[in-house]
């Protein structure tokens, strides 16, 4: 039965390390949940339900990206942008518990391993790189969007490395490290362009419908002021289109 | 306001529904960037099988709950592959909507939201 796993299988990497990730995601975990608790209402409750179901949803949506090789999204940067960062990671996370211990996909004791690379190094990186792409870039859809896309494409190759420093650790063979990170990380930058597309539908999409349910458009900016609501939509520079 | 947030987010999980109960159908089949990977330096024959060389995913093992009902994106016991792959969606959507609005509802904060925000964390339970 080819293609039934999308995740770190059981085996690939030895018992201590893993052991070791599980403990941090663990960690990791509790800290997302401590701080997430600020950002969770009761309105970004079922908001965060629904964007934890969505990643479900697109990460079954495997699209080619070589021949005989595919990809498909992660999430974190379309979590981190609706929702918040740290809630973003435990949608992300909620994700990989169910697939593991419904879908049995992704082993349970690479659990650690696979919310380590994907909810929490994922969603971390492309959470900062979007932070300061909006920065410079208007907090419209369109912005929103080319964050998301360069974001995603940056997150998903840091998930990749994540496994590559597992394996570096405690990989149960010896193959080359830097023929497997490079591999890895080209293969995951097409996998990443995937993901931004899906990203910035999605993100620019909900900042039309509802852009007072877009984390990014209210919160981002934590530097400055305590955020008034921003409800006049100020004169949108031009530009982008 | 409530109210409306319940019709985005039924709107939101309708779309979700498609794609994993729809779309999730017309997804590639061939291994993904990380199983390609594990798989390199192995010849594999036309199922997927193993039948040489030395790649990591000949270390892998078996997954602990392989067989579990919804094991492996399908429903067992539901023959025809398009049904048992968009049933599967639809479960999994459904129970990961149902456990993360569960695990955030429970987790959120329970005073009243004042703008200033200075809310403290753990002040729950």
């Amino acid at each position: 039965m080819p293609n039934l796993a999308m995740h770190i299988s059981n085996g690939i990497i030895d018992t201590p390390v893993s052991a070791a990730f599980a403990g941090l995601a663990l960690v990791a975990l509790a800290v997302c949940v401590n701080r997430g608790r600020n950002d969770l209402d009761e309105r970004l409750a079922p908001m965060a339900g629904l964007v934890a179901a969505f990643i479900f949803a697109v990460q079954l949506l495997n699209f080619q990206v070589l021949p005989g090789v595919s990809g498909h999204p992660l999430g974190g940067v379309l979590a981190a942008m609706l929702v918040g960062p740290w809630v973003g990671a435990l949608c992300v996370s909620t994700v990989l518990i169910v697939q593991c211990l419904v879908i049995a996909d992704g082993g349970l004791t690479a659990l650690g391993l696979n919310i380590t690379n994907m909810a929490i190094v994922g969603t971390a990186a492309g959470y900062l790189l979007a932070v300061l792409l909006l920065r410079l870039l208007p907090k419209t859809p369109t912005g929103l969007a080319v964050t998301a896309f360069v974001a995603s494409l940056v997150s998903v190759v840091a998930s990749s490395q994540g496994f590559v420093f597992e394996y570096w650790l405690g990989g149960t063979t010896t193959l080359s490290i830097p023929v497997v990170a490079s591999t890895l990380a080209g293969v995951h930058l097409l996998i990443g362009i995937g993901e931004g597309l899906i990203a910035a539908t999605t993100v620019a999409t909900v900042a039309r419908v509802r852009p007072d349910l877009v984390y990014a458009m209210r919160r981002f900016r934590v530097k400055a002021a305590p955020v008034a609501p921003v409800r006049a939509p100020e004169t949108v520079a031009g530009g982008a289109t | 306001m409530t109210k409306r947030l319940w019709v985005f987010i039924a709107c939101g999980l309708f779309v979700t529904l498609v794609l994993a109960g729809v779309v999730s159908n017309f997804a590639s089949s061939s291994p993904d960037g990380l199983d390609a990977t594990t798989l390199q330096g192995c010849t594999t024959d036309a199922k997927g099988n193993i039948t040489g060389g030395t790649c990591m995913a000949q270390q892998a093992k078996d997954h602990e709950l392989k067989d579990s009902p919804l094991a492996g994106y399908g429903i067992k016991g539901i023959d025809n592959p398009y049904l048992s792959t968009g049933l599967s969606g639809v479960a999994g959507v459904l129970i990961t909507f149902g456990l993360g609005y569960g695990i955030f509802w429970l987790a959120r904060r329970r005073k009243a939201p004042a703008e200033a925000g200075v809310a403290e964390p753990g002040a729950g339970d």
